[in-house]
């Protein structure tokens, strides 16, 4: 009898240690984000998102910090666009033209292992690469590194979706006489808001990533002009303002830091949405 | 008609017969065509770790080549004006601050993941995947800045003060050596939140994965649900989590800005855990300005690079296999 107690107190114990570390998680996650808002709201005014730096920004004159907004969203971008040109193909080779072989397989493992890679190695072979190609400093070459960071991210989530997607749609494509390719059509068709979701998350890893940015991209005050010169970036723009002694800059660094956080978890919000209400051609 | 002396009449038809209609043939260019262009994609993804490592080590072989191996990772001084590349301490300080961050996360992310994938409905969890998402895409310059904001402050103020007064006295390692705050501690404390959620997602993952008989036996049999679970755990999972641990290990070493901000950037050994430090990607991120003017500055830093890059793709290879064999064992 006493045995059975202890067993029961220890499943409960147990059952309660674990909510206990998943509730704390929870409220760090809520006290990171209630921490950034709270510092940030103070700072944040219209002049801040609508203006490029003035001269001495960084000793608290005036200006905004527009050029490192805009200049995140062309880079992450363009990152994401290159990324899809070659995401979106090799998915679908994976799942139409080798679909459960080991080619697929191996495919699937190499992107799981350049996931793992850290972006600031992305930032050292960009850096080389660049100097190899004898670029300089650019939105080239950021979007080029960036491109690198969320290419796995990408791949890998359009691809669990794909594999989401129902058995005999296969089946009864290729039944009816249509061609690979052919069938690669509606597949898209059945995975397109699946393929959205995947995109929307890389589009906000990419504006959150900074190291490998950092050489790629370089940091500019004006606003982004040319794809071969140096363009500014968000997460960059708050790592500077933030280093400065100033505590007017300083601020301006928290108020960076919630927009930056505010435009990921709109995005990142936009990605669920689009997974979960979108698809009026989807076959569920 | 002799059909067999003229043939060249039936030559068209024969020849529609074998490649269909000019529709037919052109839909078949067009697939052939797709098939070539998307396997061209599948090659340069397949072939771009090799370039990438190959080129890192292309970067780095001029220090490579002027230093032996053993100087650089064992040299405790950094002097590239001087000509001294030793790696040591920011070898040091990246496991050290990787350390600490496993030993705060592992525990609690191991249980959370556990309590994800046995005790969780399919629905609470449907609920709960979307926040751990979101956790993961929260920027590493926002955690920096949460980390400068509340993190360095409590243990600048309260964790350090009393850590000396009790356990310090005794261990030199929890002695408070830098008033500071920034070190190896608030980085590494701000870096558990940071792979938490990763190593709850991979738990989760393969614990989900082990056979459901094995579970409706155990309960079946009488066990309460953390016997279940625990024999699971045993049995099963094991692989998995640890697979799961190294994952976030080496995404951990890799973290760059957020490490850069609170690890205090001071090339030493470090003793104690409040100790500032350096880290790799933190050397390769504050230098990458100056290195057009000392010789085999750049060649070092991308010698770092490709330290970096070699522990984490033996890291990220091993714990992948290890998840794939355990996943696709289970699907089929």
């Amino acid at each position: 009898m006493k045995r059975t107690q202890l067993r029961k107190v220890k499943d409960r114990f147990f059952t309660w240690l674990m909510r206990f570390f998943l509730v704390t998680a929870a409220a760090l996650l809520g006290l990171i984000l209630l921490g950034i808002a709270w510092r940030g709201v103070g700072a944040l005014s219209w002049e801040m998102v609508s203006q490029s730096p003035q001269g001495g920004f960084y000793l608290g004159k005036g200006g905004g910090i527009l050029n490192a907004i805009v200049g995140s969203l062309y880079l992450a971008l363009g990152a994401t666009t290159l990324a899809s040109l070659i995401a979106i193909p090799v998915v679908l080779y994976m799942h139409v033209y080798a679909r459960g072989g080991r080619l697929a397989n191996n495919v699937r493992l190499t992107l799981d292992i350049m996931w793992g890679i850290p972006s600031i190695v992305y930032g050292a072979f960009g850096f080389s690469l660049m100097i190899f190609l004898g670029l300089r400093a650019s939105l080239l070459a950021g979007i080029i590194a960036l491109a690198l960071v969320v290419l796995p991210i990408l791949a890998r989530t359009f691809d669990e979706i794909v594999s989401m997607a129902p058995r005999h749609l296969r089946e009864t494509a290729l039944a009816l006489g249509t061609t690979r390719l052919e069938f690669l059509g509606v597949l898209l068709r059945q995975t397109a808001p699946g393929l959205l979701t995947a995109i929307l998350l890389a589009f906000g890893r990419g504006i959150g990533d900074a190291a490998s940015v950092l050489f790629t991209a370089g940091y500019t005050d004006n606003m982004p002009e040319s794809l071969l010169r140096p363009v500014a970036s968000l997460p960059l723009a708050v790592f500077f303002q933030l280093s400065t002694p100033f505590p007017e800059v300083q601020a301006r660094a928290y108020a960076s830091a919630l927009v930056l956080t505010i435009l990921v978890l709109a995005i990142s919000l936009l990605a669920h949405f689009s997974m979960t209400r979108l698809g009026r051609h989807v076959i569920r | 008609m002799d059909l067999t002396r003229d043939t060249h009449l039936f030559k068209p038809a024969v020849k529609r017969i074998a490649w269909g209609s000019r529709v037919q043939r052109w839909r078949r260019v067009k697939d052939s065509c797709a098939r070539m262009s998307s396997g061209t994609a599948v090659l340069i993804v397949c072939l771009l770790v090799g370039v990438i490592a190959a080129t890192l080590v292309i970067r780095s072989w001029p220090i490579l080549s002027a230093y032996p191996l053993d100087e650089l990772l064992t040299g405790q001084t950094w002097q590239p004006l001087h000509g001294r590349f030793g790696f040591a301490p920011f070898i040091a300080g990246s496991i050290a601050v990787t350390l600490v961050a496993m030993m705060l996360a592992v525990i609690p992310a191991v249980f959370s993941g556990i309590y994800l994938a046995e005790y969780t409905s399919s629905r609470a969890r449907a609920a709960l995947k979307p926040l751990i998402d979101l956790l993961v895409g929260i920027p590493s310059v926002v955690y920096g800045l949460w980390g400068i904001l509340f993190i360095i402050p409590l243990v600048r103020d309260v964790i350090g003060p009393w850590s000396d007064r009790t356990l310090g006295q005794v261990f030199p390692f929890f002695a408070r050596t830098n008033p500071s705050g920034y070190g190896l501690l608030s980085a590494g404390f701000v870096l558990a939140v940071m792979v938490f959620p990763l190593i709850v997602a991979v738990t989760e993952e393969v614990l989900r994965s082990a056979p459901r008989e094995m579970r409706e036996t155990l309960l079946a049999l009488g066990a309460t649900r953390w016997e279940t679970t625990q024999c699971i755990v045993r049995r099963a999972g094991l692989p998995g989590i640890l697979a799961a641990i190294v994952l976030g290990f080496s995404r951990a070493f890799g973290e760059t800005l957020a490490i850069m901000m609170l690890i205090g950037n001071v090339p030493q050994m470090p003793t104690s855990l409040f100790d500032a430090a350096y880290s790799l990607p933190a050397l390769i991120a504050n230098n990458y300005g100056e290195i057009m003017s000392v010789p085999l500055y750049e060649s070092a830093l991308m010698g770092a690079a490709l330290a970096l890059l070699a522990v984490v793709l033996l890291f990220n290879i091993l714990a992948r296999l290890v998840i794939v064999r355990l996943t696709q064992a289970q699907a089929r």
